[in-house]
């Protein structure tokens, strides 16, 4: 069984949808819980279509049902987790009926929901940004966790929480300590002794020991004056942040913006320094997927011009601080620094990529990498820690003034701020254009047609996009992306942030929607 | 213990339920085929792989016949061949195979058949071109040339048991069949969603990468394979690159994690990278707020500078970075050793949170 929960898989990460797809050809059951009545519903045997951002709420809802109709793994609860009574004593808190209240989908519904995913074993819980982009990001992905070691399905092939990562290399740039907390391969900046191992690697007499800013922090510090120097290496905040016209004040704050790109963008109209990189097949190097597994890229063609592998220009940069840095090539860095100082990545070397890559933890020359995590239970930390978990509602409501939830999120053809997919011959034909995505009785409602422009304002801005009527979408959800600069999403979204993450609600927010005048 | 059948005389093993062809792939001999697609229900459609089995009335099409126990089957006699041989002949025949202005020409399994069979005259009239459906290039990405169409139906099999995105089936009837999509539209104006799996399999030139057309022969064509630069996946690619120029993206076959597939963006968003938009040389603000042209010396020179200055004003802390999730690990690796152990500060992140 496999249990989708705020995940547009077709669009977001249509590879692996086909994978499910298969799946369920062959028998699997498919759960989609999603406020949208995204494609894969057409596989599903139950789509639960719950309020944006009461994931916790409705989770809590189904493990009190898996507890109270003793339908949860006890064996496995016992022998592999802890705060189960901690937990039950939250979720006891959560009768199906006051889920229901909060998350809108009924109370037998949520009891169904409950037998249906303790009666195969294992299931597969994958999430994307549907479970993290909310000021309870982290509760969210606590829940989903909760969850399934409730089900005793974590630690089993085709079990597990799988979140699929949005970037070809977000995992990569995670494993590789592009972190204010970690060095590469997780390990803690406030650990002592990985500060001097290190700083022995790195031949400097010592390195910083108190964690960094996040860059939601970093870009508010740009307009308080405590960030002086801003370096962005391959982003289009001025796209893809929430709230446009803040993050533009606060770019337009630095006393000096750095940015690293292969093409000008929204944000490098706010540099004083612009330096021109090598994009994707000009390069050497690696990538690791959400898999964990480390890919090989190949260069297979010259960058035009001036520009540069990223790497060499970081090089060169230190090289003016006096810093001699001996690695000159890709795999140089990845064998003699990544692999060396990397314990999870310390037998992987470039001669062991040269076909279907190695999943970390990949600990010595001869382990042949790890594809599932927290194997027969046993987890990374000893026992998995069950949690308990409150609802709290997204930062910002409907009202009055503003009676719509605003969700967003990707599109299948364009990718992000469209800086390459925009380029790429014939993908805008399939794409050209933004729209807010309505349901059938609010179109209706008001009076707007599938194609007509109309406003969506937030607090924040506003934006004249065209309306799409679909039955995707339930009724009081407007729904857009953020691919396009002018009908970005982004200009109406609220720029509140997970307390430990510092995740942005990007789920949602509060809107309305008029008729042109 | 598998069981055993006699493949050519030999005793081969087999597991249950494998079907002729399949089997005789594990014991070696390769049987050819234009229909068969691997992990699909085969369809028998284009009646290559037709082999004698012993005691039965007819040759059988190896890709949908199962392996029996002791079933005594031959795949290189005289009536083997002159079965495959009339095929080959009458799909020549079913449109238009002119390999000189065939964009599949020397990746193509039909042109490969017909050389095998030594065929150089075409024994059966060829389908008047009044009778083949009008070429579907109106979309932007995929050419359907309905005149090379061999009808064996991998394209409807991939897109239906593969992808499952459901758009394409066989439609119509006898000679007037036709590979359709929903109400027989062009692909842009159906539920197609431009995956190209459809290309990907076709074994002639009857689909198509639009971009790709004329840009490179496949004996011209050196394939460097490469991770897709999109989505957290990391499909596995075939760069096709002509004169150092990515000319066209196919699926690495049996690679993990893809299995042969690749999504819109992976196979037909590459061309970015030859954008005249490319940022081609540092660049410099300068005090009237226009940018212009610098050496990387010039350039690096004054991050450095400027980077000194704050640190020794400011403290290093003054200094903050994003990294990059879309570039490779060795690049983020850098920044981020650049902030700690160069300009001393944990003020590195990335868009991982956002």
């Amino acid at each position: 069984m496999i249990i989708l929960v705020g995940t547009n898989i077709t669009e977001a990460h249509p590879v692996a949808s086909t994978f499910v797809k298969d799946a369920v050809l062959a028998g699997a059951k498919l759960i989609v819980i999603d406020p949208r009545r995204t494609d894969m519903v057409d596989f599903a045997e139950m789509h639960v279509p719950l309020k944006v951002g009461s994931d916790v709420a409705l989770i809590n809802g189904v493990m009190n049902v898996l507890i109270e109709e003793n339908l949860y793994d006890k064996k496995y609860v016992d022998s592999c987790t802890e705060g189960f009574e901690e937990l039950k004593k939250k979720v006891m808190e959560y009768p199906p009926e006051r889920a229901a209240e909060i998350s809108g989908i009924p109370a037998d519904t949520i009891r169904e929901l409950a037998r249906k995913m303790a009666s195969v074993k294992p299931a597969m819980l994958m999430y994307t940004l549907g479970i993290t982009e909310h000021i309870c990001g982290v509760n969210n992905v606590m829940s989903c966790a909760n969850l399934q070691m409730l089900l005793g399905n974590v630690g089993v092939e085709c079990g597990g929480v799988n979140p699929q990562r949005g970037q070809n290399n977000v995992q990569g740039a995670c494993d590789m300590g592009a972190l204010p907390n970690v060095f590469p391969g997780y390990q803690q900046v406030a650990n002592a002794d990985a500060r001097a191992k290190f700083a022995k690697a790195w031949n400097v007499k010592s390195l910083p020991d108190k964690p960094g800013m996040m860059m939601p922090t970093m870009m508010k510090n740009l307009t308080t004056g405590k960030v002086k120097a801003f370096y962005v290496f391959g982003e289009n905040l001025a796209n893809t942040e929430p709230d446009i016209h803040h993050v533009e004040r606060e770019l337009q704050s630095a006393e000096f913006l750095v940015c690293q790109d292969i093409f000008p963008t929204e944000t490098t109209r706010f540099a004083h320094v612009i330096l021109p990189a090598a994009a994707w097949s000009e390069n050497d190097g690696t990538f690791a997927s959400s898999e964990r597994r480390v890919n090989r890229v190949r260069a297979a063609s010259v960058p035009p011009g001036d520009a540069r592998p990223n790497w060499w220009i970081f090089k060169e940069l230190a090289k003016r601080f006096g810093h001699e840095w001996q690695s000159s090539s890709a795999q140089e860095i990845w064998d003699n620094e990544i692999s060396v100082l990397a314990p999870s990545m310390a037998g992987i070397k470039y001669a062991r990529l040269e076909n279907d890559g190695l999943q970390w933890p990949c600990p010595t020359e001869d382990h042949p990498g790890t594809p599932t995590l927290h194997k027969g239970g046993k987890f990374t930390r000893g026992l998995g820690m069950l949690k308990a978990i409150d609802y709290i509602p997204p930062a910002e409501v409907p009202d009055q003034e503003y009676p719509f939830v605003l969700s967003t999120g990707r599109r299948l053809y364009h990718y992000h701020t469209r800086t390459q997919t925009g380029r790429s011959a014939g993908i805008n034909d399939l794409l050209g254009e933004e729209t807010a995505d309505i349901s059938t009785a609010d179109a209706e409602a008001k009076g707007i047609s599938d194609g007509e422009k109309i406003s969506v304002k937030s607090r924040r801005g506003e934006v004249v996009v065209k309306a799409r009527v679909t039955k995707e979408v339930p009724p009081g959800l407007v729904w857009m992306a953020f691919h396009f600069r002018e009908a970005c999403a982004n200009w109406l979204t609220n720029p509140v942030y997970d307390p430990v993450t510092q995740t942005a609600e990007y789920k949602a927010c509060a809107v309305r929607i008029d008729k042109l005048r | 213990m598998s069981d055993t059948f006699i493949l050519n005389g030999k005793e081969t093993p087999y597991t249950p339920g494998q079907m002729i062809l399949e089997a005789a792939k594990v014991g070696g001999i390769e049987i050819p085929t234009l229909c068969y697609l691997k992990g699909s229900t085969p369809t028998g459609a284009c009646r290559i792989c037709l082999v004698e089995v012993k005691g039965a009335r007819s040759l059988m099409a190896a890709c949908s016949t199962p392996v029996t126990p002791g079933m005594e089957v031959f795949t290189e006699t005289a009536l083997v061949h002159q079965a495959r041989k009339l095929n080959v002949e009458l799909l020549l025949s079913s449109g238009t195979h002119n390999c000189l202005t065939c964009e599949a020409n020397g990746n193509c399994r039909l042109q490969d058949l017909a050389y095998f069979y030594k065929i150089t005259d075409l024994r059966f009239e060829e389908k008047a071109a009044s009778d083949i459906y009008p070429k579907e290039d109106r979309n932007p990405l995929i050419v359907r040339d309905f005149s090379r169409c061999i009808l064996c139906g991998r394209c409807v099999q991939a897109c239906n048991e593969v992808m499952v995105n459901r758009a394409i089936s066989q439609g119509y009837r006898g000679k007037e069949s036709k590979i359709v999509t929903g109400g027989d539209l062009p692909y842009h104006e159906s539920e197609c969603v431009f995956c190209g799996q459809c290309v990907e399999v076709c074994p002639v030139g009857a689909l198509t990468e639009k971009k790709a057309k004329g840009l490179g022969r496949p004996w011209e064509i050196k394939k460097i394979r490469t991770t897709c630069p999109y989505c957290g996946v990391g499909c596995q690619q075939w760069l096709h690159v002509k004169d150092g120029k990515i000319v066209k993206v196919t699926a690495v076959e049996d690679a993990q994690p893809n299995m042969g597939r690749l999504c819109v963006k992976g196979r037909f968003a590459y061309d970015f990278i030859y954008s005249e938009e490319r940022l081609k040389t540092p660049l410099i603000r300068e005090a009237n707020g226009e940018f212009r042209e610098a050496s990387w010396d010039e350039a690096l020179d004054l991050v450095a500078e400027k980077f000194k200055e704050i640190i020794k004003k400011d403290g290093p802390d003054a200094i903050a970075g994003v990294s990059c999730a879309r570039s490779i690990n060795e690049d983020s690796y850098q920044m981020q050793k650049f902030f700690r152990a160069v300009i001393g500060t944990n003020n590195i992140d990335h868009c991982a949170r956002t």
